[in-house]
């Protein structure tokens, strides 16, 4: 299967702290990655340096097999294919659910106003925000956040869309909504690298399961393998503590 | 003569109410000019100032970042930290006397009012900016717009909402104190006042006077910046599309106006 995202070696430090020692990890095409581990861990942090939120100390991160640190691929068309979904939802609060949607194909992709309208319309109604269009942020529940969030990811076009843990700040009973809606991109073919403490959710649909621990990654494999049949003591005691 | 306290109120306002009215128009003129002018210094400055190199930038783009940054820290060292009325004259007797330059009066005043706003505003507009939570920077980074595309359309619209009514603590403080450019002759609200005194010396009457315009000014200005800000803030509902006991009832995606709200 094709690789669309490989990284190798990357290292990352917060001062003398070292989060992430010497990761090496591939994502392929249309697959699911769910990344679990406790917090600390370094799997958010993961997720962020492959979206260049954090500058890597050093390693390669590759997409669809080109360098994107070494200044050829535009950070810009770069960050419209790999689109990101915060745990704090992050919706631009001066803009309407709609405008949300919008500002990124119009500034980015270069579309028109009327075509990245439509865009927006369909994947807000995709998500089931269709009836809030006209909303402002601070004027939805978390649930609905998080579905205008993941809309206004979808509305780019990207390859490939990062979760940064979508679920841990919501209130229970919003999870499923959430999940709901990340179940049905799943299906869809979409490339999803997922950090979560869902386990029902990194069983039912992920392809692969990634378990970090302490700044490397401690085991990885289908589903089954990595949850029913865990080799390292620290994945046992994890799984005991989450299941 | 007038006898009485209302009778000379009255009487020098009949005498000079055209000069108050010019003198007025003046201090609107500096105060307003200047504010906006003011406000524009400050949101260069402020803008330039929370420019972030990564730590891979190359010495050609580190260099010139320093500099600006250091040189735009002396400009609010400087006028944050001397009285306008010492600025008004070093600038304007200097540019007399060294460069020749004899400027219009208010051409002086409204020059002097907006690099000393300036200074204040890009500290006001900077405090805003810093204010707003990373993450919003983040999703923005996240879909590809670039820094100035950031601050332009995410960052900057919610922080000069959250610092307006700073803003409109500047301009109050700019009606009130264009007056001390009365010292280099600019026919302000103060210096039509003093003008006014000479021939009857009736100085509490004047002030008094004086005092009026001044409150009234500040008074209505603070009223229009509220209805400003409830303008920008939006309406507190919002309209919903579509039925939500009927699922297939027709969705409309233009805004129809306020007529329409949702609980």
């Amino acid at each position: 299967m094709e690789h669309v995202i490989e990284v190798s070696h990357l290292r990352k430090s917060f001062g003398s702290h070292e989060v992430l020692k010497d990761v090496d990890f591939v994502a392929s095409k249309g697959e699911v990655t769910c990344i679990i581990g406790s917090s600390g861990s370094g799997k958010s942090t993961l997720l962020r340096c492959i979206n260049l939120l954090e500058t890597p100390d050093s390693g390669v991160i590759r997409f669809h097999g080109e360098d994107i640190q070494d200044g050829k691929l535009s950070m810009a068309q770069y960050h419209a294919r790999v689109g990101m979904v915060f745990q704090q939802f992050n919706l631009f609060n001066n803009m309407t659910v709609l405008k949300n949607c919008m500002v990124g194909q119009m500034k980015v992709l270069g579309r028109s106003a009327a075509e990245s309208e439509k865009n927006a319309v369909r994947f807000l109604e995709k998500v089931g925000m269709i009836q809030f269009i006209h909303a402002k942020p601070r004027q939805l529940s978390g649930g609905q956040k998080q579905r205008v969030a993941i809309a206004r990811a979808l509305a780019m076009d990207p390859e490939v869309l990062l979760f940064d843990e979508p679920t841990s700040a919501l209130d229970p009973e919003m999870v499923g909504e959430v999940l709901t809606v990340m179940q049905d991109l799943a299906k869809s073919g979409l490339t999803m690298l997922v950090v979560t403490h869902e386990m029902g959710f990194a069983r039912n649909v992920a392809h692969k399961v990634v378990f970090m621990d302490g700044g490397v990654i401690a085991e990885q494999g289908a589903p089954e393998q990595v949850l029913d049949n865990p080799q390292t003591p620290r994945l046992r005691e994890f799984l005991g503590k989450v299941l | 003569m007038p006898s009485t306290f209302f009778g000379w109120v009255g009487f020098l306002a009949k005498q000079y109410g055209g000069l108050f009215l010019r003198g007025t128009a003046n201090t609107l003129l500096i105060a307003i000019t200047g504010t906006i002018l003011g406000f524009l210094i400050g949101l260069l400055v402020a803008i330039a100032r929370t420019i972030q190199l990564g730590p891979k930038a190359s010495a050609w783009k580190r260099v010139p970042v320093k500099i600006l940054h250091a040189v735009l820290g002396v400009y609010i060292e400087v006028f944050r930290g001397t009285p306008m009325i010492v600025q008004a004259m070093v600038i304007y007797y200097g540019a007399l006397q060294y460069l020749g330059l004899d400027m219009p009066r208010l051409v002086a005043a409204i020059f002097i009012v907006s690099i000393n706003t300036g200074a204040y505003m890009a500290e006001i507009i900077r405090g805003g900016i810093i204010s707003i939570d990373k993450g919003q920077t983040e999703a923005a980074h996240s879909i590809g717009l670039t820094h100035w595309q950031t601050m332009v359309s995410v960052v900057l619209p919610q922080a000069i909402r959250n610092i307006m009514p700073s803003i409109g603590n500047e301009f109050v403080v700019n009606i009130k104190d264009s007056s001390v450019l009365n010292v280099i002759s600019v026919t302000e609200l103060f210096f039509q006042a003093k003008s006014a005194t000479g021939a009857y010396f009736r100085y509490f009457e004047t002030y008094f006077i004086i005092a009026l315009i001044y409150l009234t000014l500040t008074f209505s200005i603070t009223r229009i910046l509220r209805l400003i800000e409830k303008k920008m803030d939006g309406p507190e509902n919002y309209v919903i599309h579509g039925s939500q006991s009927d699922s297939h009832a027709a969705i409309a995606v233009h805004e129809e106006g306020n007529n329409g709200t949702c609980d």
